[in-house]
């Protein structure tokens, strides 16, 4: 029967596995096409950068999160960790703008502080999920509230100012282009592309996969389960000290609203683009895209005025539930056929 | 066998001419079969050749492309998704489907909870289950968790649920595979019990002695076609194997070529105690099989992963070729050429939802990289060499390894295994499920692998393939060595004497910790 099986799968599966993978590029090109119609600004050159370098912050944190969910672990704490990373970044950057002047060196510092600060959060997460065996959900929910109210109380309650000579200098990384593409978008397109070779062309990426899918499979398998999971924290903290390099310049400040809700965009980005929720299985691609389609959502309700701009978390929430309803549907089709 | 069904009596539940095809696949032809009241009937074949398929029509879950069933004389077309229940025709799985939580009353009133209005009549639940668990002669508490039981009581917890439903067909799917010899005796009077009061039996099993001791009649199926219903009388083990197979079933164990007196000892265990097991000790030599035979539950699994890393040892010593190790991982077994395959192919074996490559090179990925990246090509050779040795079946090998048969899981989780060039391989229950044909090429590649200077340890509960196979057979009995025995001494009977606790010694000196 199982011989039967497989080749009933066989004739579907061309077309079935083509709509998955390209069903989120598919919502893209729709959602695009929508925007053009209702709005031609949609496609001006400014927009179209506007969307992209708002997709990024989302974004890079999400390809962290696509490995984190790959490997069957979820992690609540990237908006507050982002908060908390830049609080920490601007006290540090004035700090130093107060010992030595500002100058190249203090964004140096500041950005050297978050990567440290972001590996740091990670392997923190990492080791109390793997080493404390205590659930993810609960440990990065539990971070997420330390970091959240970290962040409000370095600022007093307030917002945290960079200094104004370090803003100058800092200013570009977000503001300024590289072959008209702004820098942030230079990022992302990079921690693409390194997520993507990590996911589908290392042992690393194949472990979390194996492990998501099967934790005690990976382990009869010789495969350093703990040591795996604690990477992808680690990358994911790696992704929102980026993420918040490329922010801070931004406003040049921080406050305990910074990064509100980022961790379930993230998640939503992930899920969109076809990654499953429950591990197993990770697509960067798709996680690339589910961000440019809640950055494009938001936009379209920028630009048009059908729908109040309020209501973008509704259309976004009702995306991300059609989403997953789309993906399981082509998915339990094509069981269906296969038995 | 003693009180045979009356063949006069028309059948309870009966299917004509059942055919099916999944999409231009046809995977039944024409079958005919029927069950009668209080009749056991084995349906037996290879991996594949329909048997599921078969119950899953008689029981609903599937629909038939063309033929008709008809149950207590009407014909019928069974509701899907087991609603056939309420009819009175359930099914027990191989993998039991218990929620592990809830407590035995629970789960056997699951669905059909006793109520009064909104609330539950807990207490008169719990005394209806307890009447039915005495019924069956079992005791089994029914407030106990289902994460609590054994295997056997949980099946038996499955039955009662089934006599509950008010069950005249019973369709089991392999019931004895994760039964020890005793549990599978009292499993055997259970099913006395029930055919006594009239309720038909269908049940699917690979071993054939079950058969022969417990079926009234046996249905063979090969690829899809019915090959002949008899009565069991009319039958041998081998006439049965035969039909199974369609071809004589000669040298089912490969001769024994007996290691070297003097080849080296590969590892060496020494007073080996971990949680369940204790005093350890053994020798195993280059090209030697060692045989660990014994109930279900007696510890060899726990010895094996005690020795491999997946659990810490809390004593004794462990040599591999003439160095101390202590293993805390997989990984460093594997590096240092021991490799564990494990019984549970589904659980801990195989990623089910992914294909033949990313399952055959799990354990070995860094063999495939390339300045750090995967080597997609070195994984596809890895394949085509790991199908060809081991004949593994598979039309596309991006087919999720789920939907294989037993018996090619199986093959796949050898090739494996063996891709990490072990000089010392531990094989859990080598063939558990698996047709006999799939069985006897297994057992020539452990054979051949054996001969190539590996060194073997084989554990299994199937006595048979422990005789055939092994050079030296240990037995454990409750987290001990009970016994030991090489060259003639291996036969079923002195196996068993040392696994049920009649007889001790065997090696006096090692085991009278």
């Amino acid at each position: 029967m199982s011989v039967s099986a497989h080749e009933a799968a066989k004739p579907g599966k061309g077309f079935r596995l083509d709509l998955k993978t390209a069903g989120p590029l598919l919502a893209l090109i729709l959602l695009v096409v929508l925007g053009y119609s209702l709005n031609p600004a949609f496609l001006n050159e400014g927009n179209v950068t506007n969307i992209l370098t708002r997709s990024a912050f989302i974004g890079i944190i999400a390809v962290g999160a696509t490995f984190v969910i790959t490997a069957g672990g979820i992690d609540l704490s990237v908006g507050s960790m982002a908060a908390f990373i830049a609080g920490v970044m601007i006290i540090i950057m004035n700090w130093a703008v107060g010992a030595m002047g500002a100058s190249i060196w203090t964004v140096l510092l500041g950005v050297g502080c978050s990567l440290i600060l972001g590996i740091g959060a990670g392997f923190i997460n990492g080791f109390l999920t793997t080493k404390a065996k205590i659930e993810a959900f609960i440990v990065t929910l539990g971070t997420m509230g330390i970091y959240r109210s970290l962040v409000t109380y370095f600022a007093d309650g307030g917002t945290l100012s960079l200094n104004n000579g370090a803003r100058e200098i800092y200013r570009p990384v977000y503001y300024d282009s590289f072959l008209r593409i702004p820098y942030p978008v230079w990022v992302f397109i990079t921690v693409a592309i390194i997520g993507w070779v990590l996911m589908n062309r290392t042992a690393f990426g194949r472990y979390c996969m194996a492990i998501g899918s099967n934790e005690q499979v990976a382990r009869y398998s010789a495969i350093k389960v703990d040591r795996v999971r604690t990477a992808t924290y680690i990358l994911q903290g790696l992704c929102v000290s980026l993420a918040t390099i490329i922010y801070v310049p931004r406003l040049g400040s921080a406050s305990s609203a910074t990064g509100v809700l980022w961790e379930l965009e993230a998640i939503a980005a992930v899920i969109i683009g076809g990654t499953m929720l429950k591990g197993g299985f990770g697509r960067i691609g798709g996680t690339v895209i589910g961000a440019l389609i809640l950055t494009s959502i938001g936009n379209i309700l920028n630009l048009t005025e059908i729908i109040s701009n309020y209501l973008n978390g509704a259309v976004q929430g009702v995306i991300i539930v059609a989403a997953v309803y789309l993906q399981r549907g082509s998915l339990s089709a094509r069981r269906k056929k296969a038995e | 066998m003693s009180e045979r069904a009356d063949l006069a009596v028309p059948p309870i539940l009966s299917a004509h001419r059942i055919s099916k095809s999944f999409g231009d696949i046809p995977v039944l032809f024409s079958i005919d079969f029927d069950i009668r009241p209080g009749e056991v009937h084995a349906i037996i074949g290879e991996n594949g050749a329909g048997k599921s398929t078969l119950i899953k029509i008689l029981s609903g879950l599937e629909q038939p492309t063309s033929g008709t069933i008809t149950y207590q004389d009407k014909t019928v077309v069974l509701p899907p998704n087991g609603e056939a229940a309420a009819l009175g025709i359930v099914v027990i799985h191989q993998e039991l489907l218990l929620a592990e939580h809830l407590t035995v009353a629970d789960s056997i009133f699951l669905g059909r909870e006793l109520k009064s209005g909104f609330f539950l009549r807990l207490g008169e639940m719990r005394d209806q289950a307890r009447a039915i668990l005495d019924t069956l002669h079992v005791r089994i508490d029914p407030e106990a968790r289902i994460n609590t039981l054994s295997v056997a009581d949980k099946q038996m917890v499955e039955i009662a649920k089934a006599i509950s439903q008010d069950a005249k067909v019973i369709i089991m799917d392999e019931p004895t595979a994760v039964l020890s010899v005793a549990e599978t005796t009292t499993f055997f009077e259970q099913i006395k019990r029930l055919t006594a009061q009239g309720v038909a039996i269908v049940f699917i099993s690979h071993k054939l002695d079950e058969i022969m001791e417990l079926a009234d009649r046996v249905t063979v199926l090969r690829d899809g076609q019915l090959i002949a219903t008899l009565g069991t009388e009319n039958l041998t083990p081998d006439s049965i194997a035969q039909m199974m197979v369609g071809r004589e079933l000669s040298n089912l164990y490969p001769p024994k070529h007996e290691p070297d007196v003097d080849a080296e000892i590969m590892l060496s265990v020494r007073d080996l105690a971990a949680p369940g097991i204790s005093g350890i000790s053994f020798d195993l030599r280059r090209g030697e099989i060692l045989g660990f035979a014994g109930l279900i539950g007696s510890g060899r699994t726990a010895v094996a992963e005690a020795i491999v890393g997946l659990t810490r040892k809390s004593g004794g010593s462990i040599t591999l070729r003439g160095n101390a190790v202590e293993f805390t991982d997989v990984s460093q077994s594997v590096a240092a050429g021991l490799a564990y395959m494990t019984k549970d192919r589904k659980g801990r074996g195989l990623l089910l939802n992914v294909g033949l490559q990313p399952n055959l090179t799990l354990m070995t990925l860094r063999k495939h990289l390339r300045r750090g990246f995967l080597d997609g090509k070195s994984e596809e050779q890895a394949l085509e060499r790991a199908v060809r040795r081991f004949d593994i079946r598979a039309r596309d090998p991006s087919v999720p390894v789920g939907k294989l048969s037993g018996g090619n899981q199986q093959k796949l989780m050898l090739g494996k295994t063996m891709e990490s060039e072990p000089d010392i391989v531990i094989m859990d229950e080598p063939t558990r499920g698996i047709d006999v044909g799939t069985k006897q090429q297994i057992y020539h590649i452990i054979a051949a692998l054996a001969a190539e200077g590996k060194a073997i340890i084989v554990i299994s509960s199937e006595m048979q393939e422990v005789i055939g196979l092994s050079h030296k057979v240990l037995v454990m009995r409750n987290g001990r060595l009970a016994g030991q025995l090489e060259g003639a001494e291996i036969v079923e009977a002195e196996i068993m004497r040392y696994a049920a606790g009649i007889k001790q010694g065997g090696n006096d000196e090692r085991i009278s910790a």
